[in-house]
């Protein structure tokens, strides 16, 4: 790609530009669906394109285009200069990029299959075969299952001389059982709501869900919610299943650690955060047995946030977040980091795809296991009277990432150490550094899973992308349980 | 920009490749520009060209698309195939309706729509990154002068739509949109304003600004105060927000799947006498395209009438469907509406220029504050979830300028609450309502919606700001 990118740096840099990077994107996906026993949706999508980010008089601009013939791409070069001129106009002080050694590099998303080498036919028959299975379960008024394939090629190129290509493959799927009855409507998902589970594999993934064999029990107990309780409203101690402490994680420690939210850079839309910077190395975020990192890194895991490079080209890494409870650090990029004294980019700016600027982003900010053998059986054991809540239903947060409520699919009451019966509509209710401290135990490694959460959705213009977040299953003390339908 | 020529010229060598029974091809795209600013500085400053065809061919019942945003001979004959390929795989769909032809699409017999006025406007395509910096710089000034912060976006763009078919359907829409959402920081309050228009002349982003510092403000040193059953006013913005998550529900596909809080309940008195509620893409105030995913002219439907949901929306497979369900003499009139998703999808279509009516006697905000003895004032709405799917029971948290009322007065600010509120409740609780404008939001889409003042909303928490 170099008869694209060389030109591009040419221009910018020939027309000012004291730093410059292009990035060439070829993005292809498969997305399929199929609902109450027919196909939902049959689509393939291809998109090819180019961007350059420069700094000129010491502030940004960015220029992306479909166009990639020479005169295309040297537009958009020029383009980007002229329109950084524009954004001179109103600052305060230059950019500065925290420095960063040039890097050549090539890095491939580790993967058995690719997906797209499996036949549509098979990715159908899998999801009818689901579908059937759902919809065999009397009461059921509503099956829809979802396949999706992602590839991304890469080429980055910098003006400090990086030269870096990766293609990333991510896999999703997932599955939800309706059933509408009287005054309500329940639903039951696997192996998580909205979307299902994703990761940064091939086709294995797929593999390893064991899809149709969990769809009739899903089935089953979305029509059995028609007869459980209505969760009870008051104080209790919770025990989240891993996919909503995944999500927990996102909301209230993902995005109240992305440095540009704490230096006011997203205020307009996505918020601030309550970590101001007098907390780095003196808050108390959890109790002591929370341990928090954001891994981009390949051993971390084949999460949504795993890569090689991020988007302005500096290597994967590892921050620990919260160490023992304490917080330790930020996610940060070249621009922020230096802002708050730091020497290097935490690695951590992505973009949606060819046409959107990186920003910061979440890697897989994943909450460690816990070091003494924990199963979810024996923490259930160990909970004299509490709730189980599974499968995350629906999810809200202030524009600080302090007052947050979810609801969850399931709920399970705990007595005597044993599940006594299913509770419908649960939901819980905090705020985030009284709810990390009010963390007591920790299921261990074997119940460890990394999620993806392909639906994060950040910037203007708002661009949507998939984070990483492992988690095991976590007893909390004395949560409020039940506000969701306080007063309705 | 891609001209309905150009996009003519493509579709016919789509036609010449493709050996399907019917071939359609969507094009979308166009120029977009944003510039950001924060910290009273432009920090970001963006600006991209797309436009992307989508391939959808049908072979004997069987349907699938595929898109590409390359348009040589090479990259047309690859989709193409592409799309041919996965519609070849798919099991026969009974409910397959063949393409619209231009006379269907566009006849809407015993309508009474009014033509969409044109949505394109030269001023606002020419739009320039320096003179979206000039206004970020007045702003800012304004901000600066109240010793308080700006961020923002101010963005600019012009856009295609077209829809072509190979049984001579041919249609095509452009657009231009300029945006300007601005929040004042104060230490411990904030303002914000958001407004957009086809035309950039309707935006006046300095007297938003000097709302927003008006807000920001007067919402200093907020007071914390219990959570609760409160009279509130909701101004348009926030009104649109939380509204917005009920009109999923009005599609006839919603129905047939029992996932929508209609569901059993069409004919019934849902809401207030004075909530009246249409969906119409001519409106004056409206934007957006004048036909659906299949190319059909969006009607004008009436949703609700003083409170009594009448009908929802259709696109022609859906329509055909509930003609010969379980349903059909229970859901009002059942056509086709203009109102569908590109095929092939699982949801349907929806309504998605939503239109509220203007009581007769219709209050200004300082109106309903002056008649309000307890109440919150709220700006903005935000993290809007749906809790309840039947009982339309949403959470979300205020943000931006939440003020207390107290005995007709603006007292002051307060911290910002979380609430659970049934959109069935809050719309029959609708005290007083202002002329119905555009308004526009984060959560849902642009509506003509009017401010509103609703009794016992229902917050359920108090956060730490």
């Amino acid at each position: 790609m170099n008869h694209i990118m060389q030109p591009a740096l040419n221009v910018a840099t020939v027309r000012g530009a004291s730093y410059a990077d292009v990035r060439v994107i070829n993005q292809r996906s498969r997305a399929l669906t199929t609902k109450n026993g027919k196909v939902g949706s049959a689509s393939g999508s291809e998109s090819f394109g180019m961007n350059v980010r420069v700094i000129v008089d010491g502030a940004w601009g960015f220029a992306a285009s479909e166009d990639l013939s020479r005169q295309g791409v040297e537009a958009t070069a020029a383009r980007a200069v002229e329109i950084s001129r524009a954004s001179a106009s109103v600052k305060r002080k230059d950019v500065q990029l925290a420095p960063e050694k040039a890097v050549t590099g090539e890095w491939t998303t580790p993967h058995k299959i690719d997906p797209f080498s499996i036949s549509v036919e098979q990715n159908i028959e899998l999801l009818l075969k689901i579908d059937s299975e759902m919809r065999a379960v009397p009461g059921v008024t509503l099956a829809e299952a979802n396949l999706n394939f992602n590839r991304e090629e890469q080429w980055f190129a910098s003006s400090e001389g990086s030269d870096i290509h990766q293609t990333k493959y991510s896999s999703g799927a997932g599955y939800t059982a309706y059933a509408f009855a009287g005054n309500e409507i329940q639903k039951r998902s696997y192996p998580n709501s909205y979307g299902g589970q994703w990761q940064n594999k091939g086709y294995e993934l797929i593999e390893e869900l064991r899809l149709v064999q969990n769809a009739r029990r899903i089935a089953e107990e979305a029509v059995a919610l028609h007869h459980a309780d209505q969760c009870p409203e008051g104080t209790f101690d919770i025990i989240l299943d891993s996919s909503q402490l995944g999500l927990q994680i996102h909301e209230s420690i993902g995005h109240p650690i992305e440095l540009d939210r704490v230096l006011g850079m997203e205020a307009n839309f996505a918020g601030t955060s309550f970590l101001t910077l007098d907390k780095l190395r003196t808050l108390r975020y959890g109790s002591d047995i929370v341990n928090v990192v954001a891994d981009a890194r390949q051993e971390h895991g084949p999460g949504l946030g795993t890569f090689g490079f991020d988007d302005e080209g500096v290597p994967a890494q590892c921050t620990p977040i919260i160490r023992n409870g304490l917080f330790t650090g930020y996610l940060s990029s070249r621009e922020t980091a230096p802002m708050i004294g730091e020497s290097r980019s935490g690695g951590t700016l992505r973009a949606e795809g060819w046409n959107r600027l990186p920003i910061i982003r979440m890697t897989n900010v994943s909450l460690l296991p816990g070091e003494k053998p924990l199963t979810l059986e024996q923490l259930i054991a160990s909970t004299d009277h509490g709730i189980l809540m599974q499968t995350n239903r629906s999810w809200s947060i202030d524009d600080k990432r302090f007052n947050f409520q979810f609801g969850c699919e399931i709920g399970w009451e705990i007595k005597g150490g044993k599940r006594v019966r299913a509770l419908k509509n649960p939901s819980y209710s905090g705020i985030t550094t009284e709810f990390w401290n009010a963390l007591d135990a920790i299921c261990s490694r074997d119940e460890w899973t990394l999620w993806g959460t392909p639906n994060c959705g950040k910037g203007q213009p708002q661009q949507v992308i998939g984070t990483g977040h492992g988690a095991a299953p976590s007893r909390f003390k004395n949560i409020k349980v039940g506000s969701a339908y306080k007063g309705s | 920009m891609q001209t309905k020529e150009q996009a003519g010229d493509i579709f016919d060598r789509v036609r010449k490749l493709s050996s399907a029974d019917e071939t359609e091809v969507l094009f979308s795209g166009g120029k977009f520009a944003l510039t950001r600013f924060a910290n009273n500085t432009i920090h970001q400053n963006v600006e991209d060209q797309n436009h992307v065809l989508s391939v959808r061919t049908v072979f004997d019942g069987r349907t699938a698309r595929a898109s590409t945003n390359r348009f040589d001979e090479e990259n047309l004959r690859r989709v193409v195939v592409a799309s041919e390929a996965l519609a070849k795989v798919q099991l026969p769909d009974p409910d397959l309706l063949p393409m619209p032809d231009s006379r269907e699409a566009n006849g809407n017999a015993g309508m009474s729509n009014r033509a969409t006025a044109s949505r394109h406007f030269a001023e606002t395509a020419a739009v320039t990154p320096q003179l979206r910096a000039e206004a970020v710089r007045q702003i800012v000034d304004l901000a600066e002068k109240h010793k308080l912060t700006a961020a923002g976006i101010y963005s600019s763009s012009e856009s295609v739509e077209g829809n072509f078919n190979s049984r001579g359907l041919a249609r095509w829409h452009t657009q231009t949109l300029a945006e300007v959402s601005i929040s004042i920081l104060g230490n411990d309050s904030s303002g914000w304003q958001k407004a957009n228009s086809p035309n950039v002349a309707n935006l006046n982003p300095v007297r938003m600004a000097e709302i927003a510092a008006r807000k920001a403000i007067d919402s200093a040193h907020p007071a914390e105060i219990s959570p609760g059953k409160y009279t509130v006013i909701l101004e348009p913005s926030a009104a649109l927000d939380i509204v917005g998550f009920m009109f999923w529900d009005y599609s006839g596909m919603a129905i047939l799947d029992q996932r929508s809080f209609l569901t059993g309940r069409i004919g019934s008195k849902l809401f207030g006498d004075n909530i009246t509620i249409w969906d119409d893409v001519t409106h004056p105030l409206q934007t957006g395209c004048p036909f659906d995913g299949e190319g059909m002219t969006r009607k004008c439907v009436p949703l609700v009438k003083n409170g009594i949901v009448k009908r929802v929306v259709y696109a022609r497979a859906t329509a055909a469907r509930m003609k010969r369900s379980e349903y059909k003499d229970k859901v009002g009139p059942i056509e086709a509406t203009g109102h569908g998703f590109p095929l092939p999808n699982e949801i349907g279509e929806m309504p998605v220029n939503i239109v509220f009516a203007t009581p007769e006697n219709p209050q200004t905000v300082g109106e309903m504050i002056a008649s309000t003895e307890r109440g919150i004032l709220v700006t903005r709405l935000w993290y809007i979830r749906e809790v309840d799917p039947y009982e339309k029971i949403v959470t979300g948290m205020t943000r931006d300028g939440t003020f207390l009322v107290e005995n007709g007065r603006v007292r002051g600010g307060v911290r910002n609450f979380r609430f659970n509120e049934s959109l069935i409740q809050m719309l029959s609780n609708v005290e007083a309502m202002s002329v119905a404008a555009r308004a526009c939001g984060e959560e849902s889409l642009d509506m003509v919606v009017p401010a509103m003042k609703v009794r016992d909303f229902n917050f359920t928490e108090v956060t730490k700001f």
